[in-house]
């Protein structure tokens, strides 16, 4: 009796064919996910490194200050012009009675921070009947002092060798007795410029830098980008010029940034005198950088959209340019914007462009228009990585943070427009 | 030199396939009026000829069929009629078709509006991703053939009522298209070709992506559409070009090899290709 043939599939060899290959299939399979694994270490390390450095940022060290605005120091009819260090100084001695030598009152003035002298000042300013009166502010406190209190600096080290010495930490643990040092969270980060003084400065500016910046480049970009691709892709004929465009902006589309920077500062600055740091001319070669990208993305969600519908358009005697502004380009609007987003992203986090055109200045006003000097997150983060003050190392990580925010946002909002509006066939 | 030798290959084999290709004198009295003529018509796709020279009249008023194996060039032939590769890249025609003696591919004839007169149904229902009633409106939009919003309601109503479609749907004009059932579907995108007022309608494999039932219902549609408009249909399936059809035209390989009344073609046909064809024997 002959075995029959169906036995291939049956039996002991096969099961261990069988095994053999579903051991290979696990294999690969942990493979991929290891790679995963990798990629998520990797994504873990550098946002807890970021953010472990950088929450802290967001936090800022106050001290109560109480002051007596005597009218000796200042004058009722500019009370802007008062002597405020001394109105500071004296207010810190009622504290510290002790202090009354010069280097003392110097090591006193050395706990506020500038801003602290500016928050006395302005309520003055505000209240010309407080002069005569005493006042207890809370204000912000200097940066030496906002690293202490955050445990940045360490005590333990020797005096000489550390930025606080042991007269001031003394003060500053008598203030922390006495409950006149707390920790609030740090609003102005958000809307303040840049400054000298790291618990002074703020990212602000650089987020209005960055909204003018890439309003400029989505407006100049994204119609654009659409008509061209929208010519290219529908109506262009197959010939041997539009194959070299084609070609071209692939090309251009992985062209590095800086180079776009160049270009700009040839064109925009050097030939048509733009004004130097603006968010237009920063906004422009941003949009020069991007319209490729938009091209590509365009032509893809273009072809996305199923002959079908273009043959039941035209079957129904719609014309060329109706087919696809009744039909192709409304349906592939979902597509196309979550490429502009993208993009759009893309460009938020661009800092080399910008330092070719003086973008990269320091600059402490909010840009009120596209045609004010201003920074972008991207180069404001690049500035203060290179500040040697050690207030400006979580200031960095937290600015990093702010730009991370607005990525995910701006992503969020590509996946959601994709998910909500994209039309299923 | 190459050039030469390619242009008498394929002249040698135009006329060869023109040897076999029905010849305008022997087509058929269609005893009525023609209402499109298709006369030595040959289109090449680049370099490939998939047509070879057709000669055929299309009844007014009657469903005409084309049947034939895959690749045989009965699609390619039916998009002849409304110039619908006008737009596939390469592609090149020779010869004449006329709608009411005019010539379609006369430089002034605006495809557009050969398009409003010769309509089209898709093999697959392909109804845009709108209302159902934005699907059937969007013709005599375009067209401008109503004037006003009633109007528009007139067309939309008669066109779905023509279509069988109306009783279903009258109650859910506002829902998306891309919801309902295949055949729905279907007799949607006939309603929105009949919303245009053509003359013509072209179907291409109309119920190849439908079930029995949907099938039966879009025949039965064709049948009632008969009275109105001159219909042309593409069909793989025998039985069905036997049921609707009045007139039926076998293809192969490009070539029209024979042309006849529905009947006599199923029952007697002329030639031993057709017969192995509808016995089955090939294709």
């Amino acid at each position: 009796m002959t075995e029959p043939t169906f036995a291939i599939h049956s039996g002991p060899a096969a099961q261990a064919r069988l095994r053999r290959r579903y051991a290979r299939e696990r294999r690969f399979k942990l493979m991929c996910l290891g790679a995963l694994g990798v990629a998520a270490i990797f994504l873990v390390v550098l946002i807890g490194s970021i953010v472990s450095r950088g929450w802290s940022g967001f936090l800022v060290t106050q001290m109560e200050l109480t002051v007596t605005y005597s009218p000796d120091l200042i004058d009722a009819d500019s009370p802007r012009d008062g002597n405020f260090r001394m109105i500071v100084v004296e207010g810190l001695q009622q504290e510290f009675p002790e202090a009354t030598d010069r280097s003392a009152m110097r090591a006193l003035l050395g706990l506020v921070s500038n801003g602290g002298f500016i928050a006395v000042r302005n309520a003055v300013v505000d209240d010309p009947m407080l002069i005569g009166q005493t006042v207890t502010l809370w204000v912000p406190a200097a940066s030496d002092i906002d690293m202490l209190n955050k445990g940045y600096i360490d005590r333990a080290a020797p005096e000489e060798l550390r930025r606080v010495d042991d007269q001031t930490m003394a003060w500053i643990d008598r203030l922390e007795a006495d409950g006149k040092i707390r920790t609030g969270f740090n609003w102005n980060f958000f809307t303040t410029g840049d400054s000298r003084e790291p618990e002074l400065a703020g990212i602000g500016g650089a987020i209005l830098g960055s909204f003018w910046m890439l309003l400029v480049t989505f407006l100049v970009s994204f119609p654009t980008g659409v008509a061209a691709a929208v010519f290219l892709e529908e109506f262009a004929p197959k010939r041997r010029w539009v194959d070299i465009i084609e070609v071209n902006i692939n090309n251009l589309a992985a062209v590095p940034s800086i180079v776009f920077g160049l270009l700009g500062l040839a064109v925009f600055l050097n030939l048509m005198h733009l004004p130097r740091s603006a968010p237009l001319v920063g906004g422009l070669t941003l949009a020069l950088m991007t319209l490729p990208t938009i091209i590509i993305t365009t032509r893809a969600a273009l072809k996305g959209v199923p002959p079908s519908i273009r043959e039941a358009a035209m079957g129904v005697g719609a014309s060329p340019v109706q087919v696809v502004a009744h039909h192709v380009l409304p349906l592939a609007l979902p597509r196309l914007l979550t490429g502009a987003i993208i993009g759009m992203a893309q460009a938020l986090g661009e800092s080399a462009p910008l330092l070719m055109i003086g973008m990269v200045a320091f600059i402490v006003d909010l840009p009120s228009g596209p045609l004010d000097a201003a920074t972008a997150l991207p180069v404001q983060i690049f500035l203060w990585a290179d500040s040697p003050e050690r207030g400006f190392v979580e200031k960095t990580s937290a600015a990093i943070m702010v730009l991370l925010g607005f990525l995910v946002v701006m992503n969020g909002v590509a996946v959601f427009l994709r998910q909500r509006f994209e039309v299923r066939w | 030199m190459v050039a030469v030798t390619q242009a008498t290959a394929r002249e040698r084999d135009a006329s060869h396939a023109d040897a076999i290709t029905i010849p305008a004198e022997r087509l058929p009295e269609l005893g009525g009026p023609v209402k499109m003529k298709a006369r030595g018509l040959k289109l090449w796709y680049s370099d490939k000829q998939a047509l070879a020279g057709i000669n055929l009249d299309v009844p007014e008023r009657k469903v005409t069929a084309f049947i034939g194996p895959s690749g045989c060039g009965k699609t390619t032939f039916l998009q002849c009629l409304n110039r619908m590769n006008d737009t596939i890249e390469g592609v090149r025609i020779e010869g004449d078709v006329t709608l009411d003696g005019a010539d379609v591919y006369d430089r002034s004839v605006d495809v557009v509006q050969l398009r409003a007169r010769v309509g089209m149904v898709f093999q697959k229902p392909n109804p845009f991703p709108k209302s159902i009633y934005d699907n059937v409106a969007y013709g005599p939009r375009i067209h401008g053939l109503a004037t006003n919003r009633g109007d528009l309601d007139g067309i939309v109503e008669s066109s779905l009522q023509r279509a069988g479609l109306w009783n279903e749907v009258k109650d859910r004009l506002g829902e998306m298209a891309t919801g309902m059932s295949g055949g729905q579907q279907q007799r949607l995108c006939i309603a929105r070709t009949i919303a245009v007022s053509p003359e013509v309608i072209l179907m291409d494999e109309p119920c190849s992506a439908l079930d029995p039932i949907s099938t039966a219902r879009v025949e039965e549609l064709i049948d009632e559409l008969r009275d109105n408009y001159t219909i042309v249909i593409v069909t793989h399936n025998l039985q069905q070009a036997a049921r609707v059809s009045q007139l039926t035209a076998f293809f192969h390989l490009g070539r029209l090899i024979e042309v006849n009344d529905t009947a006599e073609v199923f029952q007697n046909p002329g030639e031993s290709m057709t017969k192995d064809y509808i016995t089955g024997r090939f294709g």
